[in-house]
């Protein structure tokens, strides 16, 4: 790099870090470090109003193109946009799926008119997107969705029929992407349509499932007759589960230093936890919090080859072992962190400090379940970077 | 922002690659066992006038080539991937680094480029200084160091000692043949790297032998220790990724139950592991690497490379016991190689420091009260 473009990083880097601290502010201050994982539904109203703040200042659709409203920014400048947003605390995102999953999506396939009556809706923070992929009965299988659809040409919609689970926020969304059926008969990865159905309608209900935690941030979503308009599908029917995937590549790691972040903060307050309360003295404990260490440094290596790799498409094998890695990091850092609480680990904590102590020990249960579980991923690895004989598929 | 190799970086590699699977096979890798000087002396040769892999890392007003630790890193990824039996390592890594590190100008002249040329075999001890006494313009040397790399086989040792009655530490150049240096060879179960035990016994030497910059040592030898670690962990990490790939070809080739054993998921998941664990190790290494090139001073680069070796050493200990078990009963044979990896494994985990040891000393650092 040089020294221009060095200076300019920093300049860039200054600007968001300067406009964090004069807006994350007032009202907003207290959603800081609040609403990530584990934490979703905190303040969703006031975390709306946050997302659209961000959009009035610009930090909104960062790598999208300029011809569709965004700032068509380097993956570096993005990096270091999500480096200082968590820096300085910013809350989870609840435009999050909108943005870096559907929004790329429609741009990559989506019609003239589905991106103009979508985009600008995410971007400005006025519309909420939820994923609908997971079923009961298609959870790693995923190609396995029952969930059905048809045309109905009369009315000019899609009627759709099912169930999808695991749903994150769909009570806090307007919309929702859904993976479903549209050929009768049809198995696996065939005959899916991939549809955007609003979920604002009496076809649809939602039901919060409580998780261990005893918060909601997951749904059940229930379709009975749900409609949405014949051309709110993208690509073609039978295309669904090409599209389908196509949106879970858009997560290119791009995000993955700032949930380092993070997990930075995390590991800062576990250690700062360990000196009040005496676990710090403890070899065992030490030897832990060191691990932990060198695992934020194996993951900010990690996520720097990633990006370094990332610019020819090809999923590399640092990428393959990236989600099963911070997963199991991340699980590992709450039992550190609930071991350094000892006894005082199984009361029920209000206090910032122990209160997300206990959340990241119990909420990170989850971390290596979705998205792929570990065993999914050592299927993946082993079978995409190892070339070991595949698993049978039905 | 970026971790990436640039062409230059990818051909010394790739030379390294193709250079060492032709030239340290398993077959040659156990004749430099059975062999009494430990090393295969063509290869060491031909590294030295040819290849000029001495020259590497070290600064070119010395004869290097002054490329960085991460290109040395990627060298010696290579090296442990193959098992080389060489005196790389304690020549290049151990002498040549703290010379680099600490050395006085006069003594970096007259001491690396035969080592850049590949003339010089030499070793360093960081530890357990030894008692130095003045004696005139010169010195005398007592003392003794239970275990140092090709201790047996170097033609000059670099050793630490204590100055008696001051407060300071000294670097000594040590020539093999000083009256009164014994050197007794050691046996050693992991037989690709040789060690010995050094007596020295009133070594007298002259004032010239000693070769450190009195304001650089204690920096130096903090720098050196690290670079030491950092290149232990790229062997390491190597020597891990070899026992990946051994393992990989072994379970896909061998059938039971009529199919291949590889195709079972209690074996594919344990292979996926260990690559899960070398590409943590790997992005370890190269960030260590990487910050090292850039000037990362000496506190950081001491974490950074401690944290490298820790995570390496048990990374290359895991899966050399995964390629011993996954290999069924051949895995217990002296015929196949991943005994000679877990030998290896073994043997570098408790050397340049346990990983028990580094870490205790990052939580140290870690856990100092905030500024």
């Amino acid at each position: 790099m040089n020294a221009a473009a060095a200076n300019d990083e920093a300049a860039f880097r200054a600007e968001v870090a300067g406009w964090m601290r004069a807006h994350l502010a007032g009202r907003f201050a207290k959603l800081r470090h609040r609403g990530g994982p584990g934490d979703e539904d905190f303040e969703p109203a006031l975390r709306k109003e946050w997302e659209r703040e961000l959009a009035r200042g610009g930090w909104t659709g960062l790598g999208w193109p300029k011809a569709y409203g965004g700032r068509g920014l380097s993956l570096e400048r993005q990096v270091i946009f999500h480096e200082e947003y968590a820096r300085a605390g910013g809350p989870g995102r609840m435009g999050h799926i909108g943005e870096t999953l559907l929004g790329p999506t429609l741009i990559a396939y989506g019609s003239e008119a589905q991106k103009r009556r979508f985009l600008p809706r995410i971007l400005d923070g006025s519309e909420y997107w939820a994923q609908g992929y997971s079923e009961p009965n298609a959870g790693s299988d995923l190609a396995n969705v029952q969930t059905r659809c048809r045309l109905d040409e009369a009315r000019g919609e899609w009627i759709v029929d099912g169930q999808k689970v695991w749903t994150s926020l769909a009570h806090e969304s307007d919309w929702i992407f859904v993976l479903a059926r549209c050929e009768p008969g049809s198995k696996g990865s065939k005959g899916l349509a991939f549809l955007l159905v609003p979920l604002k309608q009496p076809g649809v209900s939602i039901r919060p499932i409580r998780q261990l935690t005893g918060s909601c941030e997951f749904n059940e979503v229930f379709f009975d007759g749900a409609r949405t308009a014949a051309d709110h599908i993208v690509g073609r029917p039978g295309e669904g589960w090409a599209i389908a995937m196509a949106l879970l590549g858009f997560e290119r790691g791009i995000s993955t230093l700032g949930q380092q972040m993070h997990f930075g903060h995390e590991l800062e307050l576990v250690v700062a936890q360990a000196r009040a309360s005496g676990a710090a003295d403890d070899p065992a404990i030490r030897q832990r919090l060191a691990q932990s260490w060198i695992g934020l440094r194996v993951m900010r290596y990690n996520a720097l080859r990633m990006l370094a790799d990332a610019e020819d498409g090809r999923l590399r094998p640092e990428a393959l072992i990236y989600k099963y890695y911070w997963s199991n990091w991340h699980r590992a850092l709450g039992e550190l962190a609930i071991d350094v609480l000892g006894e005082e680990g199984r009361l029920v904590h209000q206090d910032e400090a122990r209160r997300r102590l206990q959340q990241v020990f119990f909420f990170s249960r989850a971390d290596t379940i979705y998205a792929g579980t570990n065993e999914i991923q050592l299927n993946l690895i082993a079978e995409r970077a190892l070339g070991l004989p595949r698993e049978p598929r039905g | 922002m970026k971790l990436a190799l640039t062409e230059d970086q990818a051909l010394i590699r790739a030379t390294a690659e193709r250079v060492l699977a032709e030239a340290s096979t398993s077959a040659a890798v156990r004749r430099a066992m059975d062999s009494a000087a430990g090393y295969d002396t063509d290869l060491w040769r031909r590294i030295g006038a040819e290849l000029g892999w001495c020259a590497l890392a070290l600064p070119e007003a010395q004869g290097g080539l002054g490329l960085s630790a991460f290109e040395q890193v990627l060298l010696l990824e290579q090296m442990g991937r193959r098992l080389a039996c060489l005196p790389y390592f304690a020549t290049v890594c151990l002498a040549g680094q703290l010379l680099a590190q600490a050395g006085r100008e006069s003594a970096r002249a007259r001491w690396l480029p035969p080592i850049a040329a590949g003339q010089l075999r030499a070793t360093a001890s960081f530890e357990a200084p030894l008692a130095a006494r003045r004696a005139g313009d010169g010195w005398q040397v007592s003392g003794r160091i239970a275990q140092v790399l090709d201790g047996a086989s170097a033609d000059t040792v670099f050793a630490l000692a204590r100055i008696e009655g001051e407060d300071a530490l000294a670097l000594f150049a040590v020539p093999a043949d000083a009256p009164g240096l014994r050197r007794t060879a050691l046996q050693t179960w992991d037989l690709t790297r040789r060690y010995a035990a050094l007596v020295f016994e009133d070594v007298t030497l002259d004032a010239a032998a000693r070769v450190d910059d009195p304001a650089r040592l204690a920096e130096g030898l903090r720098r050196a220790q690290a670079y030491a670690r950092l290149s232990l962990a790229a062997e390491q990490l190597g020597g891990a990724q070899a026992c990946l790939e051994l393992t990989l070809a072994y379970t896909q080739n061998r059938k039971q139950f009529g199919r291949a054993i590889a195709s079972f998921q209690a074996v594919k998941h344990r292979c996926a592991e260990m690559m899960v664990k070398i590409e943590a190790t790997r992005s370890m290494v190269y960030g260590a690497a990487a910050g090292a090139a850039a000037g990362a001073p000496t506190a950081v680069l001491a974490c950074e490379c401690d944290a490298a070796k820790a995570l390496a050493s048990e990374t290359y200990f895991w899966c050399a016991g995964e390629a011993l078990q996954l290999h069924g009963g051949v895995g217990f044979t002296w015929d196949y190689d991943p005994q000679l990896h877990f030998k290896r494994a073994h043997a570098g985990r408790h050397w340049l420091g346990a990983p028990e040891r580094l870490r205790e000393a990052l939580a140290a650092h870690l856990l100092e009260p905030a500024p």
